[in-house]
């Protein structure tokens, strides 16, 4: 079921780049043996329980949690109020978020109170002894009421912005329930729009949603002597480390973070969520502290961004883009989190990987009283692409032309800078369509009933080019490799032994990798933004070849004797004689151990001075069915095209393209958080909250295109996140083709589609 | 959500529950102990025989995460009380193991790369264990309709009906 495109590129061999192997961590993971943070038992660790408002939007008149203190077994009873000598205050981009409520609630479900107590169910009972009083206050829920004349607004107070948002400029804020406002502008877009031949203008909705990591926000938190030692099932330990340094005001070096295995992130682990509040209870409890979200309180936690986007886009008559105006009004929730870069990226990325030469776009970030927004595959993209690739499809149909010729006359070549100071495209998007195309036997018209679209999308990914490695040879020849990135499932404890195997030309088996523990590892800027094989892949390569360069001087110093050292996979050759990493290491300490320590750094120069450090490409065809009795939509065929330059690991690199796409697949027919006008979440669980399940999945066909155009290591670029940017974009369009309807709002819910069926039933009937 | 606490209520959930001595075999292990008639089978199994390879995710009997054999029946622990299982035998992701040999299962898994994140690896193996037990050769229909109760959000499944297919294969 798999194609391969590929360009032979990659190091000496023989090498594991490029080979399947099997997964580091599959042994561990199909035994049960794997540990994940909700399994780690600390010795002399409580447990903690959350008190939530019920409240979108109150003012909280006073707390009483006397009779929650004496309820047996209690510890601890922790309110804003108890932590005087706590920065309350975090938030790498705003710090607007309290660790608790600090006097206001501005979403149901925020953290009021902790409980800590020796068992889970002491604090569950002692929770129901809080009590609190709330002068309800009212709520907005929806963007436009946010922005609406005499909205009340949600932060009084201005918050500090923080140098960790991602992104240069100051955050601007044209109204108070505006968190932030991103605009990317070229071009003469007055030009564009007038002399155009087409014009199109249309709202598109994209659901607040969420990630659904299966394992729920789970933190540790203990205090030795002064020094904070955290565990969590988050994304970004150093991140993490920052904020909680702030909030407890420590040196960053007396703060240790901790990721075992995590449970799905997605982007949702990105960033800091429970740390500071377990850490806040473990120092007020004099205990260690445990605690693990449900379900239904992750939800309240973080979920992705909703979207209304309004976008108009103007064609010559050959189908060419001249210009697109839109403006992005991002639901954003309660507070910050990573919601501006969200929107930095969302304005970036609207535009599409098409050449188009004026573009004027606004995104505001928008305060309201729901559930924090953040970080969610593809953030930002997701929601502009399936307004711009609806418009794409449009002006087909509208111009007379083909939905792929369309693509194809429009989109960014090769080496083309999508638009101005930015790196060029280092991928074959003509190419990839073709595909797509091919597989989906384009040129054939589908059975009757049915529908077919493609999709495409570029993001400028890769995050910050910021990352260090150090790779240790031992004295026996072993490696042992530190790397800040975490395993959230993506194989990152699988491939980056590979690319230091591959650099060092020692077997796969000797390698070790030490991952995601700040106090033991080297930094990482973050795991996300499908950086890692990249970026870290750097980071490894460098310093691989810096004890690399070490050992040949250590060989000529020690071993030579005069003689030439000639560097081969593995060690070096001096006559006829073969000495592997080991012998030098030996030889130059004289005895029989030792280590050669060998650093590597990436930053913004050389190669990943030109941001963004590579685009990541998304590029997808579906098949739809749709029973026109129900609204019911079928995906039939799904065709993804993982473009990653160089795949280190093909079967990992197929297995996150394809969880992208059906993940996609899931904002595009059914999945969205609803909240009423008073700010409850209706159906905050996952019996309404419906997910892919194994029967909703397509007949799928993965392609690989390896090019070797990345600016990784054998020409590697990020992968994992493109597949779920052009999905439902591409469903609403299949859909389109099958019934005549367009569907402007995700997800394609029956009862969206069956309206629009009724409404043109009724208007050509 | 009230905001006035019921005091009876509070009163009603804190009175000492009468204590109930179980026994069970868990993982082909006799095993007794005495457990409050609120535990659910997954808290005993994680938190008191630290088996923790069986997860806990949606906590409602939705996602199969904490999916164990009960007599050879597949059961969503997370509801399960533990009391229920008093004279039953217990089968959990521990014990699919012999003498540190994978089985054909467990090796699918692997070598299809049938988990990522591996949250629901354990739910996935029991689901598919107790499918292979009563169906030696199933279709893929019968394999997706097996697992359709099991979310996993990282593979697209794919990978996992082709590991359970593999599975039968090799087991035949």
């Amino acid at each position: 079921m798999t194609t391969h495109a590929r360009a032979a590129t990659g190091p000496l061999s023989p090498s594991p780049i490029g080979e399947s192997v099997p997964r580091r961590d599959g042994r561990d993971k199909v035994t049960g043996a794997a540990r994940f943070t909700a399994d780690l038992i600390v010795p002399g660790m409580a447990r903690a329980k959350i008190l939530r408002s019920p409240y979108a939007h109150a003012r909280i008149r006073s707390i009483d949690a006397s009779a929650a203190r004496a309820h047996g077994g209690v510890i601890a009873v922790v309110s804003a109020a108890d932590l005087p000598d706590v920065n309350l205050y975090y938030g790498h981009a705003v710090a607007d978020h309290p660790i608790l409520a600090d006097g206001v609630v501005r979403y149901a479900g925020e953290a009021v109170v902790g409980v800590v107590a020796e068992d889970l169910i002491s604090a569950e009972e002692a929770l129901a002894l809080v009590q609190v009083d709330y002068e309800p206050l009212t709520a907005v829920t929806s963007v436009e009421a946010a922005l609406a004349e005499g909205a009340p607004i949600l932060h009084e107070r201005e918050a500090e912005q923080r140098p960790n948002r991602g992104f240069e400029e100051h955050i601007e804020r044209e109204h108070p329930n505006v968190c932030s406002t991103s605009r990317q502008r070229w071009g003469d877009i007055e030009a564009a729009f007038e002399g155009a031949h087409l014009v199109l203008k249309g709202t598109y909705r994209y659901p607040n949603s969420y990630a659904f990591a299966m394992e729920p926000y789970t933190a540790v938190a203990q205090w030795t002597e002064g020094a904070l030692q955290v565990w969590s099932s988050c994304q970004h330990p150093f991140m993490v480390r920052d904020d909680l340094a702030r909030c407890f005001r420590l040196p960053l070096s007396r703060v240790r973070v901790v990721v075992p295995y995590v449970g799905g992130g997605y982007g949702s682990k990105s960033y800091t969520k429970i740390e500071p509040l377990t850490a806040a209870l473990a120092l007020r409890a004099g205990r260690p502290v445990k605690l693990a979200l449900s379900i239904e309180e992750s939800i309240l936690t973080t979920r992705g961004d909703g979207a209304a986007v309004t976008v108009r886009s103007a064609f010559d008559a050959e189908g060419h883009l001249r210009g697109r105006q839109a403006e992005i009004l991002l639901n954003s929730g309660a507070y910050a989190e990573n919601s501006p870069l969200v929107g930095r990226k969302a304005a970036n990325r609207i535009a599409g990987p098409y050449r188009i030469p004026a573009v004027d776009v606004t995104c505001h970030v928008v305060y309201t009283n729901t559930s924090p927004a953040s970080s969610f595959r593809g953030f930002g993209a997701p929601q502009g692409n399936f307004a711009a690739e609806s418009q794409m499809d449009e002006a087909a149909d509208l111009l007379g032309f083909d939905a792929l010729e369309i693509r194809r006359r429009n989109v960014v070549a090769p080496g083309e800078p999508p638009w101005p100071k930015v790196r060029g495209l280092d991928a074959d998007l003509d190419a990839d369509l073709c595909l797509v195309a091919e597989e989906l036997d384009w040129w054939m018209p589908p059975s009757p009933g049915r529908g077919r679209a493609i999709g495409i999308s570029a993001s400028d990914a890769g995050s910050e080019p910021v990352t260090t490695s150090l790779v240790r040879v031992s004295a026996d020849g072993s490696v042992t490799v530190t790397a800040g990135s975490t395993e959230i499932g993506q194989g990152s404890s699988t491939v980056l032994p590979q690319i230091a195997a591959g650099e060092l030309g020692v077997p796969l088996d000797r390698v070790q990798l030490l991952q995601s523990d700040t106090t033991a590892v080297s930094f990482d800027r973050s795991t996300g933004a499908s950086r890692t094989t990249t970026i870290m892949g750097l980071g490894i390569q460098a310093a691989a070849h810096d004890a690399r360069r070490q050992l040949v001087a250590w060989a000529e110093e020690a071993l030579a004797d005069g003689d030439v050292v000639v560097e081969v996979p593995g060690g070096v050759r001096i006559g006829e004689t073969i000495h592997d990493w080991g012998s030098v290491v030996r030889a130059w300490f004289g005895g029989s151990y030792g280590e050669c320590v060998g650093r590597g750094y990436v930053r913004r120069e050389g190669r990943t001075q030109q941001m963004p450090p590579f685009w990541e490409i998304g590029c997808v065809g579906v098949e739809v069915s749709v029973d026109e009795d129900t609204g019911v939509v079928t995906v039939e065929r799904l065709v993804t095209v993982g473009d990653v330059g160089c795949a280190i690991n093909p079967q990992l690199v197929e297995s996150q393209d394809l969880g992208a796409a059906i993940m996609g697949l899931g904002m595009a027919l059914g999945e969205e958080l609803v909240y009423t006008e008073d700010g409850t979440l209706l159906g905050g669980g996952l019996v309404d909250y419906r997910v892919p399940r194994a029967s909703d999945i397509p007949r799928v066909t993965s392609i690989l295109a390896e090019r070797g155009d990345g600016v990784g290591v054998y020409g590697a670029k990020g992968g994992g996140e493109g597949a779920v940017n052009p999905i439902a974009g591409a469903v609403a369009n299949a859909v389109k083709r099958a019934t005549g309807v367009r569907v402007v709002e995700a997800p394609l819910t029956p009862e969206r589609v069956w309206r629009a069926l009724q409404e043109r039933d009724r208007t050509s009937g | 959500m009230p905001e006035r606490v019921d005091r009876a209520l509070v009163d009603l959930a804190i009175v000492d529950l009468a204590i109930v001595d179980l026994s069970l075999v868990v993982n082909e292990r006799p095993i007794t102990l005495r457990v409050e008639p609120r535990e659910t089978l997954a808290d005993v199994l994680r938190e008191r025989l630290g088996l923790t390879g069986l997860k806990v995710s949606c906590d409602a009997q939705v996602c199969g995460a904490c999916t164990a054999l009960v007599d050879g029946l597949a059961v969503s622990a997370c509801t399960y009380l533990a009391v229920d299982a008093d004279g039953r035998s217990v089968a959990t992701i521990e014990g699919l193991t012999r003498d540190g040999e994978l089985t054909p299962l467990q090796q699918a898994f692997i070598d299809e790369a049938a988990f990522q994140c591996g949250f629901c690896t354990a739910g996935m193996l029991m689901t598919a264990a107790a499918l292979l037990d009563e169906n030696r050769s199933p279709s893929r229909e019968e394999v997706v309709a097996a697992i359709d109760g099991n979310l996993c959000r990282c593979t697209g499944y794919v990978p996992i009906v082709e590991a359970v297919l593999r599975a039968a294969e090799v087991g035949r």
